[in-house]
């Protein structure tokens, strides 16, 4: 069955988020940031979105306010059919509870005074409070034999890990409330070569077993293209590019895109001094349209 | 003669829980205007190797072994005596340019100290020679900008000044530590492609410290892999892209994802030979 003919389970449409920056001085008036503007797209059932784009260009904004971290201007996301704007408080749990996050600094995004087993098992604790303590012991140990830590870490603190583990440690809690869809920031930007691999092989297989949803935030394209179906390019705000992975990657149509994609070092000396050249006439270009 | 010359450097460091072995047992040669990458991941000791050579290390600390720049055996040489090395002869770039640049001082105000301290410039001399230099670092506008603070300048452009900074004195050495990792693709690029160009200009030795094997294809002459504090592999960056000997140098390459060349999923590194290593 083609992607086209089910239903999304997330639709975005023409959504905007703004903010408003304080005055500059005495007769400044207020400004108006357009972080995110207008964008749409749509997200199936087990598929990987991968979105790219620059700092600053409005991914992380956008992935908050789907969740609704952060209000949005216009526009609206539609959750299952559900609108996320018109959500009552009690929706909004549950919506938090199908979605949830890994966030790109492993160690900052893990509090340094809970144990791992603590960090993994407290959303259980506010979405499911009728887990009783010996299941949830039984849930978060099964847990952390899925994304490869071993129980007897159970009772340590998260200086104790390693950054890919702590990043082990965020995808565990990330799934242990049985998500839909995860939103992955940046999650594996922070991390070593040799480690990154490892996150990004454990989060496709997590994915095949569990038939999620990922919507894929990243700076790198290259990373992106490997494990995400579609691509979405953000520049300045806005989508200038969405398609499958192997046509962005391969015939990109915008500038930003081609220039993201000059850029991305390939291991290969005869080839990157090639590139190298590729890139000092896209910057020239870049440079006389400006 | 070369430039740089390091033999069996070994850094330690003296802990609560007894001493750790950042790095083993470091060896290279640079030649004078040559590029050296220092591949490896956290913890390889890729960045403290390159800290002992400037007297950088932390207190605990202690490195042994020889390092000869220009002919002058340079390692554990007191402050005073290595002042005259630094800035002036050695440059540095971090990864990190927010939090080595001086967030309360103008742009202008932390070049031309480095002028005046260490060529004894006037203020004038020094403000124009800042100038010339962030406009050969490429940042458009040089004449008002270097009155700037750090702050009113993006990531990309921060990383331009420290770069300008580490050549103001025309230093025969110039050691980059991560000097892109915080920076995006795009920018990341043309820092690096800036490199390249700057080398070829002034003619300035550099040791690329990274952790991204990408990064050094196009750029460095030779690529030294370090892991564990010690070095795996050692050669031309040609011949190690070309057929990498050592099986943890062939696992890094193996592991990132190359837009060139699609793959069902990323084979990971393997750490057995430090294993196969420990039974022999």
């Amino acid at each position: 069955m083609s992607a086209s003919e089910r239903e999304p389970i997330l639709k975005v449409r023409d959504l905007s988020v703004e903010f408003t920056l304080g005055s500059n001085g005495l007769f400044g008036g207020k400004k108006i940031l357009r972080a995110v503007k207008g964008v749409s797209f749509d997200l199936y059932q087990g598929e990987t979105l991968g979105i790219v784009g620059e700092s600053g260009c409005g991914k992380s904004t956008l992935s908050r306010a789907i969740i609704r971290l952060l209000p949005a201007s216009a526009g609206e996301a539609v959750w299952l059919g559900r609108d996320i704007q018109k959500m009552n408080s009690n929706e909004l749990l549950d919506l938090r509870k199908d979605i949830q996050m890994i966030f790109q600094d492993p160690l900052a995004s893990l509090n340094p005074r809970m144990t791992a087993g603590d960090i993994i098992a407290e959303p259980l604790k506010i979405h499911m409070p009728n887990i009783g303590k010996a299941e949830r012991a039984v849930r978060v140990a099964e847990m952390m034999q899925k994304v490869g830590l071993l129980p007897t870490m159970i009772n340590k603190y998260p200086h104790e890990f390693s950054g890919g583990q702590c990043q082990r440690i965020g995808i565990a809690r990330a799934l242990i409330t049985n998500p839909k869809l995860i939103i992955c920031d940046e999650a594996v930007s922070a991390l070593d070569v040799s480690i990154r691999a490892q996150v990004v092989n454990l989060l496709m297989d997590l994915q095949k077993e569990l038939g999620i949803s990922l919507l894929f935030i990243s700076h790198d394209i290259a990373v992106v293209r490997h494990i995400a179906q579609r691509i979405m390019v953000l520049y300045f705000g806005e989508v200038v590019e969405i398609g499958e992975a192997e046509q962005v990657t391969m015939d990109p149509h915008h500038d930003y895109t081609k220039r993201l994609i000059a850029s991305v070092p390939v291991p290969d000396p005869k080839v990157e001094m090639e590139r190298r050249e590729e890139r000092r006439k896209l910057r020239r270009a870049a440079a006389k349209a400006a | 003669m070369a430039l740089l010359e390091v033999k069996n450097l070994k850094i330690d460091f003296l802990t609560h829980d007894g001493p750790v072995h950042a790095v083993k047992d470091l060896n290279y040669t640079l030649e004078k205007g040559k590029t050296l990458a220092i591949v490896g991941e956290s913890g390889s000791g890729k960045t403290q190797g390159a800290f002992a050579l400037m007297g950088l290390l932390p207190k605990n600390g202690r490195a042994s072994g020889s390092v000869m720049f220009d002919g002058k055996e340079i390692l554990n040489l007191p402050t005073k005596e290595l002042r005259s090395y630094r800035a002036e002869r050695i440059g540095i770039i971090f990864q990190d340019p927010m939090t080595s640049l001086n967030p309360y001082l103008r742009i202008s105000r932390q070049m031309t100290e480095v002028l005046e301290l260490h060529r004894g410039m006037s203020h004038a001399a020094a403000l124009a020679e800042s100038v010339r230099m962030l406009e050969a670092v490429r940042i458009p506008d040089a004449k008002n900008r270097v009155h700037m603070y750090p702050h009113e300048f993006s990531g990309g452009m921060r990383q331009r000044v420290m770069i300008a900074m580490a050549l103001l004195c025309s230093p025969e050495l110039l050691i980059a530590d991560e000097p892109t990792t915080a920076l995006d693709v795009t920018v990341q690029a043309e820092i690096i492609d800036l490199l390249v160009d700057l080398q070829e200009d002034f003619n300035t030795a550099i040791i690329l410290i990274t952790h991204d094997l990408g990064i050094v294809a196009g750029t460095c002459e030779d690529t030294l892999v370090m892991f564990d504090g010690r070095v795996m592999e050692y050669r031309k960056t040609a011949d190690i892209f070309d057929k990498p000997e050592h099986p943890y140098t062939q696992g890094l390459l193996a592991a990132v994802p190359r837009l060139d060349k699609k793959v069902d999923r990323l084979s990971t590194v393997s750490y057995d030979f430090m294993a196969a290593k420990g039974e022999a």
